[in-house]
């Protein structure tokens, strides 16, 4: 909301002095927060001057300038800038005569965009000073020609301080509404919240002007499908206005204040409702009586009507909204906008003026289906006063009386079926309750009649009556904001709550944050991506499960919630990459979307007490599945070329190490297991399992992947061919992990190592072959490790040979060579049957 | 027994000078241990003299004896000392070739970093976990019942429509992407005893096109206590003491009346920041307010008992202008530098 200064003075005092800034320290104070300030950025001299004669000539650049002689002060008289009382101007413009009264902004002048005007030479003259447009001095967009003040109804004095005489010294505050305070979308609301603020004396504008009640015209009021229980209108006031003369010009102070409250002068009539609604909050409609058809009738839209809206949209009415109708049919969307067969004009002169109140859901609801945020939507939606109604229609008649020879006329109509708003009971030292400040009674029962509340005192409680203009007033801690707010937010103390003893992060917690801790320390940059992609995403990277789909992407292409987190980490690498970044090894942990079959139908509990437990159920498992994942890429060197090395490009390797890294942060042991991905390199990518502690494979659990990217996605991703990638689901991988980890003892008898090299068909699976020789080795071995895989000569084709070191060692001896030898002669028979595995020669 | 073998002064001496003569040749370990053989070994002229004695007469024995033990006393300790030396200087020499240019740092684990919003995340936990609180989590893609209803923002409310909410089909699931962390607010009240202590940190979503200071995806932390007797007051001496460790002990914090659909009284919160680039100033942080009671009505919380209090704020605002990042792009772009930059602290 912006507030011209001189137009919140009409309603409180101001201090000398008073500046945008000073009002909106005060008013931030209270709860409105500063927006911003807004002038007409002029500066003078800018007088009233009168054309006293003109030659045009012809300038050698095909225009036509008229060189002009101007009165800018009375004959004798200095002009404001000091200088002579007549001044040759140029002007480009034609739309004036000798004898015009004009405004002259004169040398010193600056007009809005720091424009310095001074006398300068131009098409062979001096011109001393410039003949100002509408636009020019921010009035208006009226740029064909000079302002002539004639054709706002002005005849000034020559001299006369022009920036005074349009009101273009004014400014204005800007403030933000919360949605609860409707009432401040007004003058008078904000001149009352500045008195609040200040305590200077609130002078309600409402009450400067004098009602009276008009009856006769036809009004039919039938809410036929009330919204929610309420009906759409609790008032309705109609005043007929004769005898208008709407080609008259709106008053200057009327443009200035209509114009920094940031709209637009259109013509006298739409600019007086405008000005009224801006004053007092009551959108108000003008009809021109001559068009309408009858009498009015108020009710929900039939089936099929349809509505041409001022701005010259037709609309297909929905059942659901509410309208103006007469017996053309509809006239108007109540509330929202008037129709365009009704509309008032430069002809008008008799005018209906309908100053209603109608229920915000339904008005709010037509303004979000029609796509028709207006200026009276968003006060009735926030609340209107319901008892403003009647004045701000005899403002409006008023206004025409003054401003546009209108005549008030007898015929009008009343409506009125205002609720009386609920008492509230707000015992006395409930705010102390809420607040931790004392506060005596005095106070609270003065800030009470200070917002306009009524009461009645009882056994140490209230009985609050609040005035018509808060209907956000309902319940006592609505009462003790107020309260709180009034006296000070500032005078509320400080004090520590003891919380019960906390028990720290929880397992998951713990183990999420360990993972990326462990991974960030050890080479690898965490990242975090946007989890919006394309369904063409989702169908490469999220095979086999259903994506959640949104109504309102922002990208038309990004519509769809992640499947995966590779997507966000391919396109990260690239953005890197596109930066010269080319080495790379990032990680994200986040949410992935998968919907639930299919998303269904669900109608949400009440909120007004808990839900059943079974209510509670239904909107859980209504809910997509959303498991928190790990995933990795690696790109370019792993390991750069430093001093005396190689680097090392980043592979697989990195990934699976990755994925170790992670699981050995929480105490998990993962297995891999080659596999075929239809988006991984088909010779480079595993599934990854957690072990279970009984060691029995079966129980593994599928936590993810690992591997390269199939290089022909890399490359269709613009990036190098080469692309490691790994995907893991924490929450599975958690439950893998042990929760306690039980001290194994520790052998201090010698150990004896073994080397063992065993040939194998090439297809045979290392780790396959490590378990085998692992299990048979029985409990004498002490640890096995995988040293070399090699394939060549002395190798029969289609063989390989692999090397295990193994380690053994006894609990409760030294072991003896011939025990560690038969441990491993175990080992190779075992694997000569499973794989048909012999010793290497 | 030849001449040569008699012991005596000229013998003895000889043998002396000839073998000191051969240690003398040596230039390394490797020449004065071939040398050793002949010049104290068995096949030195010492040892045979030493030999001899075993033929001395036995009225010549003594003087012979020690003649031939000074000797060979002499000639070990010349020749152990001309190893020491040799040994030494190889030592140095194997040293001075192992020496390497200790400014030039070799680094082969890569470096890596916390994204910055997810460590500011982590020692906001931190402090509340030290204050006995739990760290609550939801999911973020929510039914418009915990995200909206439960939270006394009505279906008709205007603020509904003011959140910028990315919806779901189709519309008759009612699911959105959270708005805020409240949800989990919503969440902790139905789920947990009382009285509660819990903050939420989370991602959530708005429909905000990305620019310099807005990202339609970004993080929130928020706070809730539901316990009997709290008022305003907590509220304002836990804020207080969140901002002296967030943002050191000169810290201090001012509300401002404000509206949100779930708290009444509700206020914007301040904080002044003693570290502020350019000077200490006040900086907009947050909202809180007291819990409304619609709020506890729809979680099962009698509010003529219980009250509490809530507050949240914007992690990505509050890293900017707690660490000087001037474009919201920077945190969610991924670019390395700027985790990197980080590494493990804020």
């Amino acid at each position: 909301m912006r507030i011209p200064l001189s137009w919140l003075a009409e309603s409180v005092d101001l201090p000398v002095g008073a500046s945008a800034d000073s009002v909106m320290a005060e008013l931030v104070k209270i709860g409105l927060e500063e927006e911003g300030k807004h002038s007409f950025s002029l500066t003078g001299p800018i007088v009233v001057g009168q054309v006293l004669e003109f030659v045009e000539e012809d300038a050698s650049n095909g225009k036509t300038i008229r060189w002009c002689q101007v009165r800018v002060a009375p004959v004798g008289e200095k002009a404001a800038d000091g200088g002579a009382d007549v001044r040759g101007i140029v002007c480009g413009a034609k739309n004036f005569m000798p004898g015009d009264k004009v405004v002259v902004t004169l040398p010193g002048a600056v007009l809005p965009g720091d424009f310095k005007i001074a006398a300068r030479s131009t098409y062979g003259h001096i011109s001393d000073g410039m003949i100002a447009s509408g636009r020019e001095l921010g009035l208006n967009d009226d740029h064909d020609g000079i302002l002539r003040l004639a054709q706002i109804g002005l005849d000034p004095k020559v001299g006369t301080n022009a920036l005074e005489l349009l009101s273009l010294d004014d400014e204005a505050a800007e403030v933000n509404v919360t949605p609860d305070r409707g009432y401040c979308f007004s003058i008078r609301g904000i001149a009352r919240e500045y008195s609040h603020a200040t305590k200077a004396e609130f002078r309600d504008p409402a009450g400067n002007v004098h009602v009276e009640r008009a009856h006769g015209f036809e009004l039919n009021i039938a809410d036929q499908a009330p919204i929610r229980g309420k009906d759409g209108v609790s008032k309705f006031v109609l005043r007929v206005v004769r005898n208008v003369d709407a080609t008259k010009p709106t008053p200057a102070f009327m443009v200035s204040r209509l114009k920094l409250a940031g709209m637009r002068s259109i013509s006298l009539i739409v600019d007086i409702t405008n000005y009224v609604m801006l004053e007092l909050g009551q959108p108000i409609h003008a009809y021109d009586l001559e068009k309408l058809n009858g009498g009015l009738n108020v009710r929900r839209a039939h089936s099929g009507e349809t509505l041409k809206t001022l701005d010259g949209q037709l609309r297909n009415l929905s059942q659901e909204d509410l309208v103006i109708a007469d017996g053309s049919g509809t006239i108007g969307l109540a509330g929202v906008m008037g129709g365009e067969s009704t509309e008032v004009s430069k002809s008008t002169t008799s005018v209906l003026i309908e100053s209603a109140n109608f229920d915000g859901v339904s008005i709010a609801r037509s303004a979000r289906r029609h796509k028709l945020p207006s200026e009276a939507s968003k006060r009735f939606e926030r609340g209107v006063d319901p008892q403003v109604a009647e004045n701000a229609a005899a403002r409006v008649v008023q206004l025409l009386e003054v401003h546009a020879s209108g005549v008030a006329d007898s015929l009008g109509a009343y409506f009125d079926h205002v609720a009386q708003a609920a008492r509230i009971w707000l015992p006395i030292d409930f705010a102390e309750q809420v607040t931790g400040v004392h506060y005596s009674a005095n106070q609270i029962t003065q800030t009470l009649l200070e917002i306009g509340c009524v009461f009645e005192e009882a056994d140490g409680a209230l009985q609050v009556s609040p005035p018509s203009w808060r209907p956000d007033l309902k319940h006592k801690t609505d009462l003790v904001e107020e309260i709180a707010r009034i006296i000070g937010f500032d005078q509320i103390p400080a004090r520590l709550p003891v919380a019960p003893p906390g028990r720290g992060l929880t397992p998951r917690q713990k183990r999420k944050r360990a993972i990326a801790e462990t991974l960030a320390s050890t080479g690898h940059s965490e990242v975090l991506n946007y989890p919006f992609v394309s369904d063409a995403t989702n169908a490469v990277f999220g095979i086999g499960s259903t994506p959640v789909v949104l109504a309102n992407a922002m990208q038309e292409d990004l519509n769809q919630m992640r499947l995966s987190l590779l997507p966000g980490l391919l396109e990260t690498a690239k953005r890197n990459l596109s930066r010269g970044l080319t080495d790379l090894g990032i990680f994200e942990i986040g949410s992935v979307f998968a919907s639930v079959a299919t998303p269904q139908e669900i109608s949400l509990p009440s909120a007004l007490s808990r839900p059943s437990a079974a209510e509670i159920a239904k909107l859980e498992a209504s809910l997509p599945v959303q498991p928190l994942k790990l995933g990795a890429l690696f790109v370019g060197d792993r390991v750069q070329a430093q001093l005396g090395r190689k680097s090392t490009g980043a592979s697989y390797v990195d990934a699976m190490q990755a994925a170790n890294l992670a699981a050995r942060a929480v105490g998990a042991t993962l297995r891999f297991e080659q596999a075929s991905i239809e988006f991984m390199h088909p010779g480079r990518a595993a599934h990854i399992y957690a072990a279970q502690d009984s060691g029995s494979k079966k129980l593994d659990t599928l936590v993810g992947l690992v591997g390269e990217l199939h290089p022909e996605l890399a490359i269709e991703g613009d990036l190098p061919r080469q692309v490691a990638v790994l995907e893991i689901d924490l929450d599975k991988l958690f439950a893998a992990a042990p929760h306690q980890v039980s001290a194994e003892s520790i052998s201090t008898y010698p150990a004896a190592t073994q080397d063992l090299s065993l040939v194998v068909a090439q297809e045979v699976a290392a780790a396959e072959l490590l378990a085998t020789v692992r299990d048979a080795s029985g409990e004498l071995l002490e640890s096995i490790a995988l040293v070399d895989d090699y394939r060549g000569s002395n190798i029969p084709a289609g063989m390989k040979s692999i090397t295990f070191a193994l380690r053994f060692r006894a609990n409760d001896r030294t072991l003896t060579q011939a025990e560690a030898s038969e441990a491993r002669d175990n080992a190779v028979s075992a694997a000569h049957v499973a794989y048909g595995a012999t010793i290497r020669a | 027994m030849s001449s040569e073998n008699q012991i005596s002064e000229q013998s003895v001496n000889q043998a002396v000078s000839d073998a000191l003569a051969l240690i003398a040749s040596a230039v390394d370990l490797d020449s004065l241990r071939a040398v050793r053989s002949a010049a104290i070994g068995e096949s030195s002229a010492i040892a045979k003299l030493n030999a001899a004695l075993a033929t001395t007469a036995n009225d010549q024995k003594a003087a012979a004896g020690k003649l031939v033990g000074q000797a060979r006393a002499q000639l070990n300790q010349a020749f152990s000392s001309a190893e020491e030396q040799f040994y030494a200087v190889a030592a140095a020499a194997k040293l001075a070739a192992e020496a390497v240019d200790m400014s030039a740092v070799i680094n082969t684990i890569p470096v890596g970093g916390r994204h910055p919003l997810s460590l500011l995340q982590d020692e906001i936990s931190d402090v509340f976990v030290g204050m006995g609180w739990q760290i609550a989590e939801g999911p973020e893609l929510e039914s418009e019942w915990f995200n909206f209803d439960a939270l006394n923002f009505d279906a008709d409310h205007p603020a509904r429509a003011m959140q910028d909410t990315f919806f779901v089909e189709p519309a008759s699931a009612h699911l959105v992407l959270r708005t805020h962390t409240s949800p989990v607010q919503i969440r902790s009240m139905l789920e947990r005893e009382l009285p509660i202590y819990v903050l939420c940190p989370g991602r959530v979503f708005r429909t905000d096109e990305l620019d310099a200071t807005h990202t339609p995806v970004f993080h929130q932390v928020e706070g809730l206590a539901i316990d009997k007797g709290l008022t305003m007051a907590d509220l304002k001496g836990t804020l207080e003491h969140f901002a002296k460790i967030m943002f050191g002990e000169e810290a201090k914090i001012r509300l401002r009346p404000s509206f949100f659909p779930f708290t009444e009284p509700s206020a914007e919160l301040d904080v002044w920041h003693p570290g502020a680039k350019g000077g200490a100033r006040w900086v907009e942080w947050g909202g809180c307010g007291m819990v409304n009671p619609n709020v506890l009505l729809a979680c099962g919380i009698d509010p003529e008992v219980h009250s509490g209090f809530a507050f949240g704020m914007g992690i990505e605002r509050t890293l900017m202008f707690r660490n000087d990042v001037k474009d919201m792009r920077d945190m969610v772009e991924g670019d390395v530098r700027f985790t990197q930059h980080f590494g493990m602290v804020l």
